[in-house]
């Protein structure tokens, strides 16, 4: 690496060389990516050949059969990783396998095998999404589809190319991968957002809104990239590295390129932080987590969070990892608005979803403090408190599919229809608070541990104020959460004679037991999770040593 | 020194009962009722045998377990006891039996006719024996965060009158407020110091050669948290409500154990991780202290409602602790020690005894009760026996800790033992004005058929009564139980006590120096 910082940006703007050999490539390494994008492609497929009544077995199979197929990929691949060694990058340097990306992509296809459950699931023979989405809502067309048990089994490969994409968002090693995987997470995403079968406008509204900002930031984060592509003179994360250490590439050898590359990190953060949902990025969050169907909401919540924490990850680690102290600032004051104003904002929600969408912000906030480490114990405990989350989200957003206003209504939005729940269906009220705890950090629960992770691996790095300032939000937040469980335990029923539950499916109630499970186990046993697959933090909480022993190949 | 490992014994026992009773159904609650009876008196049981092999010679903990929990984070599941925690314990474990006979009617409306209640106060027990035997502070804050969960569903659930959500809800947000600024002293004292194991932190120079300052920090994340647990003044506010939104048995758990977690936590954490630190504190803390004593006495005196009364002299006695910890003589700790025993059992008591009162005519101010003791002379002479003992009268238990704290405050300063003698005068007006305006007097037509204790009620109280009158006289034991633990928090203090380096602390050091010799 040494002496590559010479020869480097020399030989990266020299690239394009003509061979007659294509470049080897590792088909097995990349095989759990293959895998889904097969199976998506399949789908596709099933979708014009299979007659009507066969498609949807055939879909459920094929998503199903493809991410367990592409999971246990990844497990095999993460037990032949060898000992001792960071990984290693394929196909040209542009995708890396090491073991935060094989933790993250373990991760994102757990979640997306249990969203799938959940988008599956039909209660009363009806799914969650529309049954014709190209009829206007409310005409007679539409009314014909209902009737007629019209579905979207288009769904299952849109859901399969957004994991793809989410598969390949935190294993990209270069910027220009980063940035297709990007848009092949969040282009099936825009469209999923926007076909719920229950008030439709508002989720076509949400679709709108996702799409228009998600192409904003887009190109935010496109212009970065040429930005940072300027200074460095490569798109690889290690090249830029190089560029970075060594003060730019070549042209710039007086060091006055800095200009170049502070504004491609910002505009680069811009474009990351808009998909994590940070605070000022934050405002598509509660409009479309609201809006989109609930089974998918919990995919985005889950999955994408991942994913996008994943990439930022990596990026700010390898990529920009000799630049931390022009970016941690950055960072700190984007954390402490992301949990101050996620957190009090969160406060005067009405809306369930809504509520948990402001939630998934603050959380945000908090997995960021462990980014602003910088170090290999802030990697650990944000990779900790995303999977964590990630169950816990789901089961919530699961329980909301169930909640009802009335035999065969919508979902129950507003909070104030959940008064009594306690009462009528005290399991569903039990899980819930359980995963309400977890948001809050209660001991004995996943979310302390990941808190408890985040929290160590800041202070250690010397960012006590932050720290400060995210547990203090953690009161606010506790506040919202007790709220609900206020709601649900010692509220009486509203005078229609409170909630109704829709009964939970073998899908949903498989659902609901894998996240009590998950927050529970985690909550009291985390150990097998945090020594075997998160890799061991380095020593010392100097960014400059710990970033070389942080999990990250380059 | 054993191979049974009883306090995880005693853990388990009641958070298997709780599940246990928790899972039995509805149509079975008696049942249900009589189980939990049974787990908390055989948790008594256990906790009696394993005392009775406690060695009072040791100064160390005993009892010992240490197992690794998540190494990543050097967190380990390790229990054991000195003699202190040993006595709060017992303490505890005492008291839940009781309460649970005095709470058997109070939930029969309920849905669930109670057995929920009763589920939560044994998931309670087990939480409370694990916060008193944790050696390793993160498990220490597991337990002491955990432990809101079950009390916030007793009061919001389970308690009394309209006010019971509010209540709930302050109360759950001040604790968790607390905690929360607890966790980042909890993550500081593993960053600086690298263990979470207490004799490790204790024993090792990790902390002590940290900069003072950063030391302060850490001492003031786990004080705060204390001083809102214990209460103090002015972190007490929620206390009154919370107690008065409580039925009685809760409030008995809640004043009588939880907060002396508070004051527990000062002496084991706050005192023997941070010593310099904490003789810097020395000044503040006992003048919140003697705010908290006055205060929470004049309040006392104003209260229309019982429980807020009884909660507001648990402020004032809550002050007295404190005093006695922060003194830091050895007559103090003694004292404040004993203190959260005695008080724990007098105040019980009290609470059962308004518990009676409420289960009779469903009120708790006093203005609904007048003459109670021509009707019910056996409820109004034990009224007046805990009434005593909480205003602290000779030959019984309180006093002797009252006593022993006077000692060590006069011992340190002359001036704050005086300020704070005034809470005594204070206490004899607002027990034995309560007890007139109550028990006394000529009684009224709408109280003439007020029924007197019956046996199951007799068995709640007896022994409180006979246990506050056994201390009183013979407190020998309790002493000889908490003495090597005092004589080696002093030397955690001396040990490691800096020159004395800012002008108000010229007493302290004084105080120290007679208190070790």
């Amino acid at each position: 690496m040494i002496s590559a910082t010479q020869a480097a940006p020399g030989a990266a703007l020299a690239a394009p060389v003509i061979t007659d050999s294509p470049p080897a490539i590792d088909y097995w390494l990349l095989a759990p990516m293959l895998v889904v994008f097969a199976a998506g492609v399949l789908a596709v497929l099933a979708e014009a050949f299979v007659p009507r009544p066969r498609r949807r077995p055939v879909q459920l199979l094929l998503a199903l059969g493809g991410v367990l197929a592409a999971f246990v990929l990844t497990l095999a691949q993460a037990f032949t990783l060898p000992e001792g060694e960071a990984g290693t990058t394929l196909a040209l340097g542009a995708v890396a396998v090491d073991r935060p990306a094989l933790f993250l992509q373990g991760t994102i296809l757990v979640l997306a095998f249990i969203s799938l459950l959940l988008i599956a699931e039909r209660h009363g023979g009806e799914d969650a999404f529309a049954a014709q989405a190209a009829a206007v809502p409310g005409s007679e067309e539409e009314r014909e589809h209902v009737l007629a048990g019209s579905e979207h089994t288009e769904v299952y490969p849109l859901v399969l190319f957004a994991v793809l994409g989410m598969l390949l968002f935190p294993a990209a090693n270069d910027f220009l991968t980063l940035f297709v995987a990007l848009e092949v997470m969040s282009l099936p995403l825009y469209l999923l957002c926007g076909i719920a079968r229950r008030r439709r406008l508002f989720s076509q509204e949400a679709a709108v809104k996702y799409f228009l900002l998600g192409a904003f930031s887009s190109a935010f984060f496109l212009f970065g990239i040429a930005l940072v592509y300027g200074y460095a003179g490569s798109v690889n994360f290690a090249r830029v590295d190089e560029a970075v250490q060594a003060g730019g590439a070549e042209i710039f050898q007086g060091g006055n390129g800095e200009p170049l590359l502070l504004l491609g990190i910002g505009l680069v953060a811009v474009g990351l932080l808009f998909k994590v949902g940070a605070v000022p990025f934050h405002n598509w969050k509660p409009d479309v987590y609201q809006g989109a169907p609930t089974p998918i909401t919990a995919l985005m919540a889950s999955c994408t969070l991942v994913a996008a924490f994943g990439a930022l990850l990596r990026v700010f680690f390898t990529a920009f990892g000799g630049s931390v102290e022009s970016w941690r600032p950055m960072l700190w004051v984007v954390a402490i608005l992301t949990m101050v104003v996620a957190a009090i904002v969160a406060v005067t929600q009405r809306d369930i979803k809504r509520l948990l969408a402001y939630s998934s912000v603050v959380h945000a906030g908090f997995v960021l403090t462990a980014v602003v480490a910088a170090d290999s114990a802030g990697l650990a405990g944000a990779m900790f408190y995303l999977a964590a989350y990630g169950f816990t989200t789901i089961g919530a957003f699961a329980v909301v599919t169930l909640v009802r206003t009335h035999e065969n209504g919508a979902e129950a939005g507003d909070l104030e229809q959940w008064a009594g729940l306690g009462r009528t269906s005290p399991v569903l009220a039990g899980a819930l608070s359980l995963f309400l705890l977890a948001f809050a950090g209660i001991p004995l629960t996943s979310g302390f541990i990941g808190k408890f992770a985040v929290f160590e691996a800041a202070l250690a790095a010397g960012a006590a104020p932050l720290v400060v300032v995210g547990v203090l939000s953690s009161a606010v937040t506790a506040f919202f959460y007790v709220r609900i469980i206020v709601l649900m335990y010692f509220s009486e029923p509203a005078e229609k004679g409170g909630p109704r539950v829709v009964p939970a499916g073998l899908l949903t109630g498989s659902v609901i037991s894998i996240g009590v499970a998950a927050t529970f186990l985690l909550g009291v046993y985390p150990t097998p999770v945090l020594d075997h697959l998160i890799p061991a933090p380095g020593g010392g909480t100097d960014a400059e040593v710990a970033a070389t022993a942080d999990g990250f190949t380059r | 020194m054993t191979d049974i490992p009883w306090l995880t014994l005693a853990i388990a026992l009641p958070a298997l009962g709780a599940l246990g009773v928790a899972l039995t159904p509805v149509e079975r609650a008696e049942q249900a009722k009589r189980a939990a009876f049974a787990v908390s008196v055989a948790v008594l049981a256990l906790l009696g045998v394993m005392a009775a092999r406690f060695d009072t010679s040791a100064a160390g903990l005993q009892f010992e377990e240490v197992h690794p929990w998540i190494p990543r984070f050097g967190v380990s599941y390790a229990v054991g006891v000195d003699g202190i925690a040993l006595l709060l314990i017992l303490m505890s474990a005492a008291l839940v039996p009781l309460v649970i006979l005095a709470a058997w009617r109070e939930n029969d409306d309920a849905p669930d006719r109670g057995k929920g209640y009763f589920a939560l106060i044994l998931a309670l027990e087990a939480m409370i024996v694990g916060v008193f035997a944790a050696t390793d502070v993160f498990l220490f804050y597991v337990f002491f965060e955990a432990m809101l969960i079950p009390v916030y569903f007793m009061i919001g659930r389970y308690g009394r009158g309209e006010q019971r959500r509010r209540a709930a809800i302050t109360f759950l947000l001040y604790s968790l407020a607390g905690g929360l600024l607890m966790l980042v002293a909890v993550i500081g004292v593993y960053v600086y110091g690298g263990t979470f194991l207490w004799s490790d932190l204790v024993s090792g120079g990790a902390l002590a050669e940290l900069d003072p300052t950063v030391l302060r920090w850490l001492f003031l994340g786990f004080f705060i948290a204390f001083a809102i647990k214990a209460p103090m003044w002015p972190l007490h506010s929620w206390l009154p409500t919370a107690a008065g939104s409580s039925r009685p048995g809760t409030a008995v758990l809640l004043v009588g154990v939880l907060d002396k977690v508070g004051t527990y936590g000062m002496l084991r954490y706050c005192l023997e991780l941070f010593p310099s630190a904490a003789a810097w504190f020395v000044w503040p803390a006992v003048a919140l202290s003697l705010v908290s004593i006055v205060y929470g006495a004049i309040l006392a005196i104003g209260q229309s409602d019982m429980l807020r009364l009884i909660a507001f002299t648990s402020v004032s006695h809550f002050g007295f602790i404190t005093l006695g910890i922060f003194a830091m003589t050895t007559q103090g700790h003694s004292g404040a020690a004993l203190y959260m025993v005695n008080h724990g059992f007098a105040t019980g008591a009290l609470f059962l005894i308004v518990g009676f009162l409420i289960a009779r005519r469903d009120s708790s101010l006093i203005a609904d009760y007048q003459g109670v003791q021509k009707a019910a002379p056996v409820l109004a002479g034990t009224f007046l026996v805990a009434g005593l003992a909480g205003l602290s009268l000779p030959g019984l238990a309180p006093f002797v800790s009252e006593f022993l704290v006077f000692i060590g405050a006069y011992m340190f300063n002359p001036v704050p033992a005086v300020i704070a003698a005034v809470g005594v005068v204070l206490a004899a007006l607002y027990i034995l004005w309560m007890y007139q305006r109550t028990m006394t007097g000529p009684l009224p037509e709408r109280l003439s058929g007020l029924a007197d204790l019956d046996r199951r009620e007799l068995g709640a109280i007896a022994p409180l009564v006979a246990l506050i009158i056994l201390f009183g006289v013979y407190p020998q034991p309790m002493l000889d139980a908490v003495e090597p633990s005092v004589q080696r928090t002093m030397e955690q203090l001396d040990a490691t006590d800096p020159a004395p380096a800012v002008g108000g602390t010229g007493p302290t050091a004084g105080g120290q120096e007679g208190a070790s010799e």
